[in-house]
């Protein structure tokens, strides 16, 4: 047992098992599934600055706080105790591209030659780093969600502005990937 | 103190997010240059589960541990969802993460990551700061 959860998961578990998140937090408190909201919590609790959008009472949604928190705690355990991933197993051509377009560790989750505190104050790192994480933070505020919140439970709740906001998602991603990233990549 | 069991939540989250290698750059890359299905597999999995969860407990009227009715929203459509999907979807190919996986990023030990998520609680701030002047 211990050594099946030492292996990395595939798709057909943990997906499931992430759609359970659902249901538990709609039965434990009647708490919708969502995590882009954490990151507008933190702006009402530090820095509302009397803008409109952040005066709200965001302690009655502290769930969230402790929900992302333990999302952190997660990543800890799961790299520490439960083995690390190290090296994902992606496909060879996603290497081969990848490395043309001047990727060159493969070796973590992340590639270290762009995430890492000695690349934060190059222009690519500052790029995939500060600018990348602004047009996440911004874009999913603006959309009302991330996908956790919309692909996740807006679409398992049938909710079409979910579906839309999802498509949004990966077409963004696509275009992104394919025609921006490898110009990004080569900053 | 009740709010330690969405702590535990968010930890069999993250530790599955971790697992199944999501909170991976290289997995989003694979994803947007459609060479594998595992992300795939694993969004659609967990949106069919949740979708069979959620009609489960509306058909049956399961309750909360609380005897509370559940409560889903209907969500509005606005441009919204498709300006600031388009801007999400960039972010997200740049920095591989979408804001869950940010958290568990950290936990995972790239501390470095925690200028991604102070960026991303900026955007979000700016956001706030110009909602009246942007299209919905």
């Amino acid at each position: 047992m211990i050594e099946l959860i030492k292996q990395p998961w595939p798709w057909y578990v943990a997906g499931p098992l992430i759609g359970l998140v659902v249901p538990a937090l709609l039965l434990l408190g009647n708490k919708t599934f969502g995590i882009s909201s954490s990151l507008r919590h933190i702006c009402a609790a530090c820095i509302p600055a009397n803008i409109s959008f952040f005066k709200y009472d965001w302690k009655k949604e502290s769930w969230n706080l402790f929900f992302v928190l333990g999302i952190a705690l997660g990543g800890f355990i799961a790299t520490y105790f439960l083995s690390n991933p190290g090296q994902v197993g992606i496909n060879p051509a996603t290497i081969t591209i990848l490395q043309h377009e001047g990727v060159k560790d493969f070796s973590g989750l992340l590639p270290a030659d762009i995430f890492s505190f000695g690349q934060l104050f190059t222009l690519r790192g500052l790029v995939f780093m500060v600018v990348g994480g602004f047009l996440v933070g911004f874009g999913t505020r603006y959309a009302g969600g991330c996908t956790s919140g919309h692909a996740i439970m807006g679409i398992s709740s049938l909710q079409w502005p979910s579906l839309m906001a999802t498509i949004c998602f990966m077409v963004g991603g696509f275009v992104c990937t394919w025609f921006i990233l490898p110009y990004l990549l080569q900053l | 103190m009740r709010n330690i069991k969405y702590l535990i939540i968010g930890m069999l989250f993250g530790i599955i997010l971790i697992k199944s290698q999501v909170v991976s750059w290289f997995r989003i890359q694979e994803m947007f240059r459609l060479q594998a299905f595992h992300m795939y597999g694993i969004i659609g999995s967990a949106i069919v589960v949740a979708m069979i969860s959620i009609q489960i407990i509306k058909r049956f009227h399961i309750k909360t541990i609380n005897h509370e009715t559940v409560v889903i929203h209907d969500k509005k459509f606005h441009w919204g969802n498709v300006w600031g999907g388009l801007i999400f979807g960039l972010g997200w190919a740049i920095t591989g993460a979408c804001p869950g996986p940010l958290f568990a990023q950290i936990g995972s030990g790239f501390l470095v990551i925690s200028v991604t998520l102070l960026s991303a609680i900026t955007g979000t701030w700016v956001y706030g700061l110009l909602r009246d002047k942007l299209p919905h």
